[in-house]
Parts: C-alpha cells; structure tokens; sequence
C-alpha cells in the first residue's frame, strides 16, 4: 500500500530515517556479520589468531551429541510450553468470555504477570519450589514426593516449564479473549436454537472461528519458549543441573562467554537464526491467510 | 451468554478462581516472605500469612542492600537505573521510529525499499541470539557501563515502525492535501497533524516498551560490571542464585517485589493502552 500525496523534499527524508538506519547497522547488522563470519573461523583460546576453516565449526556441532541433546531438550521444552500454555489459557479464556459478572476483574487479575520478568519469575518458582525453604516443595515432601530441582534434572526441567507457563498464560489469554469476543454472538444464538449445548457449540463453531488465533499464537509461544525464556532458566536453573535445561538460546550464551568457544556458539547462533527467519515467514504467511479468512 | 445454566456458571466462575490462584500465589508467597524476618523464613514450613518485619525489610533493601559484605548496592539505585532504561528504551524506541516511519510514508526518494527492509529483517534475529558479536561491539565502541550501551542497541526493533507506518497509512489523503494548499511544511504536518493523531498509538507502544525495556534481563547482565549501573531486574537473579549460600529469603523476596511493582502497576493502570498495545505490536 502506498500513499497517493506525498511531499517532495530532498534530503529532509534521509535525516528522518538516519536515526533508526545508524543504530540497526552499527547494532544489528554489524554483528550479525560478525556473527555469520565468526561461524566459518577458528579462534585460538588466548584470541588474536584465527584462521578460516570452512564450515569447521558447523560439522562439529553435528558432531556433537551435547548439541543434539540440546536440540531435543529445546524441542520438548518449546512442545510443553507451547501446548500447556495455550491449553491453560484456552480454558481461562473461555470461562472468562461466558461470565458476565466480575469479567472485568478476572481479565485485570489475569493479565498482570506479563509484567512480570521471565527473570524475576523463574526467582518466583524457585522459591516455591526449593528444596529447603519452598512451600510447594514441602507439601509434596508430606505426600510423598521428593522435589529437589537442584539436583534432579527432570523436576528442574519441569520447574522451568511450569515457570514459562505462568509468564506466558497473559499474553495467551488477552489475545484468545479478544478472539473469542469478536466472534459473532448470532451464530452462537443460532446454534443454541437449534439445540447445541455448550460443548457442542464452543467444538463446532468457537473452536473453527478460533483456528487462525490458535496459530498465531502457537508460532508466537515456539519463539517465546525459544528464546525469551533465557531469563527463567538464568535465575532458576543456569541450564542445570548437568545438562538437564541447557536449552539452545542458554547454550549460545554459555559457550560463548563462560566457555569461550567464539565460533562454536556463532555457528550456533545462525542455526538460530535460520530457525527465527523460518518462523517469521510461517507467521507472516498466516497473517496474510487470516486477512483472507 | 445465550442461556441461562447455574451449574456452567459456577463452574465458570470456580475454573477462573482456581486459575486466579495459582496465578497470584506465587506473587503472594513472596510478598509474604518479605515480611518476615530471616529466622521465620529458615524454618520450614514457611508461613502464609504476612508478618511485622514489612517496613524493615524494605527499608533494608532499598537504602542498605543486602549487606553483610555480599551486595551493598541499594535497590533504590538498582530501581533507578532500571527506569532510566525503560524510559530510554520507551522513548528511544517511540522517537527513532515514528520519524523514520513518517519519511518511508510520506516521501518518495532513491533506497526507500532497501530502508525499509533494512529495518524489517531486525525482526529475524532477537537480541538473545545475536548477544556475543554485538556485546563485542558494544565493548569496542567503549560503551559499556553506560547508560547509552543499555538502552542503544535494544532500540534497534522494526515493531514500532510497522506500527506508526500501518496507522500513517490509514491517515485520509485529504489532511496532506489541505496542509499542502495551506503551505504547510512537512515537518509543520507531522508535528501539528500526525503525531496529535498518533497520540493514542504512542501510549500503547510507551507502555508495552516500557514493561520490555524494565524487564531486559541479559543485556544488563553481559554489560554492566560495576554494580552502579545494575538494573533491579538482573540484581534480583544475581541474588537469587547465591542465595543458598547467604539465605536472606525475606530480602530477595522484598528485591523481587519492588522489582516486578512498577511494571505491574503500569499494566493493571493503563490495562487499555496495554491491551491495545500488545494486539497492535503483534500485527
């Protein structure tokens, strides 16, 4: 879309886009670069020499199975956040677009921990959950049940996924609610007219009408459990115990500023990037099907 | 609600409020730990109600740190650093981009296309994955420990630019062709035409972006080393993960409280702008 009147000036529009122009070369494409050319070299481990080897680096990263257990770990984990997330939220949603009384307060008291950083909400879980102090933790000990995510790594696998969860059910929520309000209220008068009960009526027409938001919100919440759960994992788990929630965007970090492997962690991040670049464009092709709907 | 059924309402209303806890119990858990004192929250099982030490606690954390050797920066400092972050990142963000969407709109002028896509593809790589190459960046330009290498390279985002170029787009014609018979400067429209129009676009985005920038965690981590410049968000997690050794649980929890505060009230007071922001990003 373009506009028909526009003004005519000469250098006034390059000065209005240098500002923003000047800060994505020197901080976006600038290390992107870097990035990409840092992934084919080799860096000694005192810096200064490196030399090109090729694709050195990416071969070895095939060739290693703390990567690939990575990959998985990273694969289940998104799956979890992704499905649980948007379950929960479904569920909240629907109940909240049904009541008439108190709506407004519900949707207020749900929406808040957005605001909440993934960082300080993994510190939340932590607390609940640990071993000595938390009280959740205590009360699984008196039923029976050893919650110990310091040094069992499945419990602090699934701490972390629960942790995402919760930082993510806002977000989920508002834009299910908002989908679920603008659906129109005579096709559901209609349907209960001819008889369809709730359950019959939310699978046949809410469900369907709730698709597109449903896929958007899946690609949203596989780059959220990608990437913006770095902060959860920081301040709950650093990717511990052992390897148990070492996920990919953790790993980058960690191999390339505690484990100094400059090249090993670029390769990486363009791996990443490909992964980033692939959701985009699955989003952007959705997007253009729900104009379309 | 097209029929009246008492027993799917309650089970409405009882399915909300059981979601309404365990959303709010781990909020509610650390508030109460923070108004404990360091014996109370040693013994197990910890309490679920608030206690007397409220005041001292926050008192403590705010003008004292944690002391004891271990971080005495007071979190009144840590608060302060993250709002001049959140506010630069906000503004910054707003600043940067409505400007640069109002030329890629309303002028016709040689790379306008590869502008625009320059600031498109920022969307591809979120500053997570691109960290090491640009915290190499940002210590070679001598920007770290500063206010400018917090908020500058966060800024760099195409969300905010998408969102002013789509609302520009659907400005009428007719208010450029009056200003232009009337003799109005482009800059004179911008500032006396658009940006009174975009006013309620502005507060949807300063709200979302300023949530976004109080609550960056690895940037500040990676390039702050003196504890003057920590924001409370990192403060709160750099603690957390040394708090078995140091467990002042009633401290970390007021730290994590006064962290989440002032972001949560600007979502629970500008629930409109933040709801309207949110959906409008994300298009």
């Amino acid at each position: 879309m373009e506009k028909r009147v526009t003004f005519n000036e000469r250098t006034l529009p390059y000065v209005l886009v240098a500002p923003q122009i000047i800060v994505t070369l020197v901080f976006f494409f600038w290390p992107s670069g870097q990035m990409v050319w840092q992934s084919v070299l080799l860096e000694d481990a005192f810096g200064g020499n490196s030399r090109f080897v090729w694709f050195d680096n990416f071969v070895h990263l095939f060739e290693d199975s703390a990567y690939f257990a990575s990959v998985r770990l990273t694969l289940v984990f998104s799956a979890l956040v992704a499905s649980l997330g948007l379950a929960v939220s479904l569920l909240l949603a629907v109940m909240a677009d049904r009541v008439i009384r108190g709506a407004g307060a519900y949707k207020t008291f749900l929406v808040w921990p957005y605001a909440v950083a993934p960082a300080v909400a993994g510190v939340l879980w932590g607390f609940l959950f640990n071993p000595s102090v938390g009280i959740v933790a205590w009360l699984l000990y008196a039923i029976g049940i050893d919650f110990n995510y310091v040094s069992n790594g499945n419990q602090a696998f699934l701490l972390v996924v629960f942790a995402a969860v919760w930082s993510q059910v806002s977000y989920n929520f508002l834009f299910f609610l908002a989908g679920l309000q603008s659906i129109p209220r005579s096709l559901i008068e209609a349907a209960a007219i001819d008889g369809a009960g709730p359950g019959r009526r939310f699978w046949d027409i809410v469900f369907p009408l709730l698709s597109p938001t449903g896929f958007f919100l899946l690609v949203i919440n596989i780059i959220y459990a990608f990437f913006q759960t770095f902060g959860i994992v920081g301040s709950l788990t650093q990717g511990g115990p052992g390897q148990a929630t070492n996920i990919l965007v953790w790993k980058v970090y960690n191999d390339g500023f505690r484990g100094q492997d400059l090249g090993g962690s670029a390769a990486q991040s363009v791996i990443l990037m490909a992964v980033v670049v692939l959701l985009t464009f699955v989003q952007f092709r959705f997007i253009e099907r729900r104009v379309h709907y | 609600m097209v029929e009246n059924r008492p027993v799917v309402t309650f089970l409405s209303h009882f399915v909300l409020i059981v979601g309404l806890i365990i959303v709010a119990f781990p909020v509610w858990m650390t508030f109460v730990a923070s108004t404990h004192d360091q014996a109370t929250m040693l013994r197990s099982p910890v309490p679920l109600l608030p206690g007397p030490y409220l005041l001292d606690n926050y008192r403590q954390v705010l003008f004292e740190g944690f002391g004891r050797g271990f971080s005495d920066t007071p979190t009144w400092l840590t608060l302060m650093n993250s709002l001049i972050m959140a506010l630069g990142v906000a503004v910054g963000k707003i600043a940067i981009s409505i400007i640069s969407a109002f030329a890629i709109v309303y002028f016709r002028f040689p790379f306008r296309m590869i502008f625009f896509w320059a600031i498109f593809v920022t969307l591809m790589l979120p500053v997570e994955v691109r960290i090491v190459p640009t915290y190499g960046v940002v210590a070679r330009l001598g920007m770290l420990d500063s206010y400018s290498g917090l908020i500058i390279p966060v800024i760099a985002s195409a969300t905010a630019t998408f969102l002013f170029r789509q609302f520009f787009l659907s400005v009428p014609d007719e208010l450029t062709e009056a200003a232009r018979v009337d003799g109005a400067s482009p800059m004179r429209f911008f500032r006396d035409i658009l940006l009174p129009m975009s006013r309620t676009s502005i507060a949807a985005l300063f709200v979302i972006q300023f949530i976004y920038g109080w609550n960056q965690y690895l940037w500040p981590l990676l390039i702050t080393t003196k504890e003057s410049f920590y924001t409370v968000v990192m403060a709160v997690s750099r603690q957390a993960t040394a708090v078995d050794a140091t467990p002042s649980w009633n401290l970390l929890m007021a730290m994590a409280m006064l962290a989440m505060l002032p972001p949560v009230l600007v979502v629970v007071f500008m629930q409109r702008q933040f709801v309207r922001g949110l959906v409008e990003t994300e298009k």
